[in-house]
């Protein structure tokens, strides 16, 4: 299979220079490298987006998938993984999806450990309603709806999902494709809930190219499994500071994930009648 | 003077004159410029207001929760699924009898996904204890706005209110309308001084615990509010006429119901055009007329039957389905009326779904279909209109 055999017919109305792009053909090459390989066969993906600008990308990959409503990329998610195991589901979230309107479930998913993988396209921008900020826009940020700047910091996405309990924490950047399929495919590999931020830049409504571009670099000689080195990484950058920015993966675990003992709880597998006649047999 | 304004910036500025003290909402999808205007005002200084920019519509009307308990005079908007997401706290609101004033801009539920107009968001909040008025067009809304809040506040009535406008429809297109003179709303609207309000001084309970010997009778008197709403709705209405020189009629409007023997029954924008086909019909002689809906929530029963006792058959034409019985506003009507003289057949047609436009043929189609009930009889009750047999077929993949 070839990237290009993923392609659709549908029409791309993503804007010129939108970061959207190299996530588009980042995954496709991964997912068709993936599937060569006999690693994630095509026909087991299902695709998961919310609501913005980054959910055409269903309409863009020719894999199965699913638009659910705002905020709700990884319970639908969630549940997908947990009726069929053999899927591999994959969510492409925006930032206000992920980190504003459905950030309990980002933190519940990370908590249970879910083996999904969770794609944030973090414009820092509600970029389809045509620029207001978001969770992760900075300080001071003049937007629609925040005209005379953002008075409250942003949160740094990465530290919260450390903080809940995610095994496998990365960031991606849109100006750089080779590094983003690397953590893509490492992500869609790991066994547990997958987190990537994307600095995905909106070049219409935040436009961050140059910014980024100037503080990004990748993470070398790091190792993922010493967490306390990681969270030191993750907290490098607030998403406010104009400190370096560092990009790559900041951790990994290996952890049971959520489904894992089902079997095992399976109430069938218990003798109900005979739990309940002995529980009785206590009082006769 | 009137000015040419875009819907949602008219609607912003009449919110400006009645000076709410908080305003808390989710800027985004799905949302209109009604807010963004509003964050504007305040940043320029021209309304002193605190603006909240909150995570969630859940959160928005929680805020708010919170600062009308306080003493607050408070606004948010919200559409579509926003609406659907606050619908816990629409009842914690209206059960804590909390004045809040929100413009309801109405939108499809998703799925399948859709950003077009129609009213089936608020329609689902029929029960939720808030008064939900219909506007017709731009400068309705913006004229109910200081009205809703006299209304909601009143130490008689303390309901919640919706002003419900149709989404782009009215949210997005410019209109001309006459901008409301801070001044003269600050003397329609006096500053909201709630009896019952958060004090350290005076400690209060909001949202307590009601076991059965108690929750009836809190049911009981938010009824008892709504049901005189009906008629602080007619008296502000006539108020504000005196005060701004505009009038709406009341609970409902008719329009050439004089002798009309077919009686078209609807709310929202779809009521402008209604009166454009009413016009063209009656030029060619059909005795047809026109009952606008205002007030939804609380139902005008009364008002209805007045109006329509003379028709000799009734056609309900609403934006909504109750997916496994009818439309609400048929269903409301046909009960409002069973136990009374009016023996006319009603009938009703669900139209305008997800943003499918209702104009001047349609209207004129759906005519022609209720006058045929007065010589074939009912032949269908309920309607979904204007179905496109093609896009049933097996295979179909057009447009």
């Amino acid at each position: 299979m070839r990237p290009k055999d993923l392609a659709t017919e549908a029409a791309n109305t993503w804007c010129p220079g939108c970061g959207n792009f190299a996530i588009l053909n980042a995954i496709k090459p991964v997912l068709a490298v993936l599937d060569e390989e006999g690693l994630v066969a095509i026909e087991t993906v299902v695709l998961v987006s919310g609501i913005g600008c980054h959910a055409k990308i269903a309409d863009y990959v020719n894999a199965n998938s699913f638009y659910t409503i705002h905020g709700r990329t990884i319970p639908v998610a969630t549940g997908i993984k947990l009726a069929n195991p053999d899927l591999n589901v994959i969510c492409f979230a925006g930032d206000g999806d992920a980190y504003a309107e459905g950030l309990d479930h980002l933190i519940f998913a990370a908590k249970r450990n879910v083996d999904i993988t969770a794609i944030i396209h973090d414009n820092r921008v509600y970029g389809l309603t045509t620029g207001q900020y978001t969770p992760t826009s900075p300080s001071g940020f003049k937007g629609r709806s925040t005209p005379s700047g953002l008075e409250v910091p942003p949160i740094n996405p990465l530290e919260m999902v450390s903080a809940s309990g995610g095994t496998f924490i990365a960031r991606g950047y849109s100006h750089g494709i080779d590094l983003l399929k690397e953590i893509f495919r490492s992500a869609i590999l790991h066994r547990g809930f997958s987190f990537v931020d994307v600095l995905q830049v909106c070049a219409t409504f935040f436009n961050l190219y140059d910014h980024y571009n100037q503080r990004v670099y990748a993470l070398e000689g790091h190792d993922p499994l010493d967490r306390v080195r990681a969270e030191e990484k993750m907290r490098e950058w607030d998403y406010d500071s104009d400190g370096p920015i560092p990009l790559g993966v900041f951790y990994k675990k290996d952890a049971p994930t959520f489904g894992d003992n089902f079997e095992e709880q399976n109430p069938r597998k218990i003798d109900i009648e005979d739990a309940i006649n002995k529980t009785l047999e206590r009082y006769i | 003077m009137m000015k040419v304004v875009e819907g949602s910036y008219g609607i912003a500025d009449a919110v400006r004159c009645c000076s709410p003290d908080v305003i808390s909402v989710y800027p985004i999808t799905p949302q209109t410029h009604i807010v963004e205007h509003l964050s504007e005002f305040v940043a320029n200084g021209k309304l002193d207001c605190e603006y909240i920019n909150v995570e969630s519509e859940f959160s928005s009307l929680s805020s708010l929760i919170g600062a009308s308990a306080a003493g607050a005079r408070t606004y948010t908007s919200t559409t579509s699924q926003g609406l659907a997401l606050m619908f816990e706290v629409l009842f914690n609101v209206s059960g804590m009898r909390l004045p809040i004033v929100m413009t309801t801009v109405n939108r499809a539920l998703s799925a399948p996904l859709s950003i077009w107009n129609d009213q089936q968001d608020a329609m689902a909040a029929r029960e939720a204890g808030w008064i939900q008025i219909y506007a017709e067009n731009v400068q309705e809304a913006m004229d109910l706005t200081p009205q809703l809040f006299k209304i909601s506040e009143d130490p008689e009535i303390l309901t919640p209110s919706m002003v419900c406008m149709d989404g782009f429809i009215l949210t997005h297109v410019y209109e001309p309308v006459e901008f409301l003179d801070i001044e003269k709303v600050r003397e329609f609207l006096p500053p909201y001084r709630p009896e019952y309000v958060l004090d350290p001084k005076d400690p209060k309970t909001f949202g307590a615990f009601a076991d059965p010997s108690w929750f009836t009778e809190f049911r009981y008197l938010q009824y008892q509010a709504m049901e005189r709403a009906k008629k602080k709705i007619e008296k502000v209405s006539k108020e504000f006429e005196e005060i701004f020189g505009r009038g709406y009629g009341g609970l409902i409007d008719t329009y050439s119901m004089d002798d009309a023997e077919v009686a078209l029954v609807t709310m929202g924008s779809v009521v402008g055009t209604a009166k454009e086909a009413v016009d063209e019909l009656r030029s060619e002689g059909v005795k047809v007329g026109l009952v606008k809906i205002r007030s939804y929530r609380p139902f005008p029963e009364e008002e209805l039957k007045i109006a329509l006792k003379d028709a000799r058959v009734i056609a309900t034409i609403e934006k909504d389905v109750s997916i496994g019985y009818e439309s609400a506003l048929l269903t409301d009507l046909k009960g409002a009326f069973y136990n009374s003289p009016i023996r006319a057949p009603i009938v009703g047609f669900a139209a305008g779904l997800g943003g499918r436009d209702i104009g001047i043929k349609q209207i004129r189609k759906i005519v022609e279909k209720t006058s045929r009930v007065l010589d074939a009889g009912i032949e269908a009750e309920f309607e979904i209109f204007d179905v496109k047999q093609e896009c049933l077929q097996e295979g179909y993949h057009g447009r």
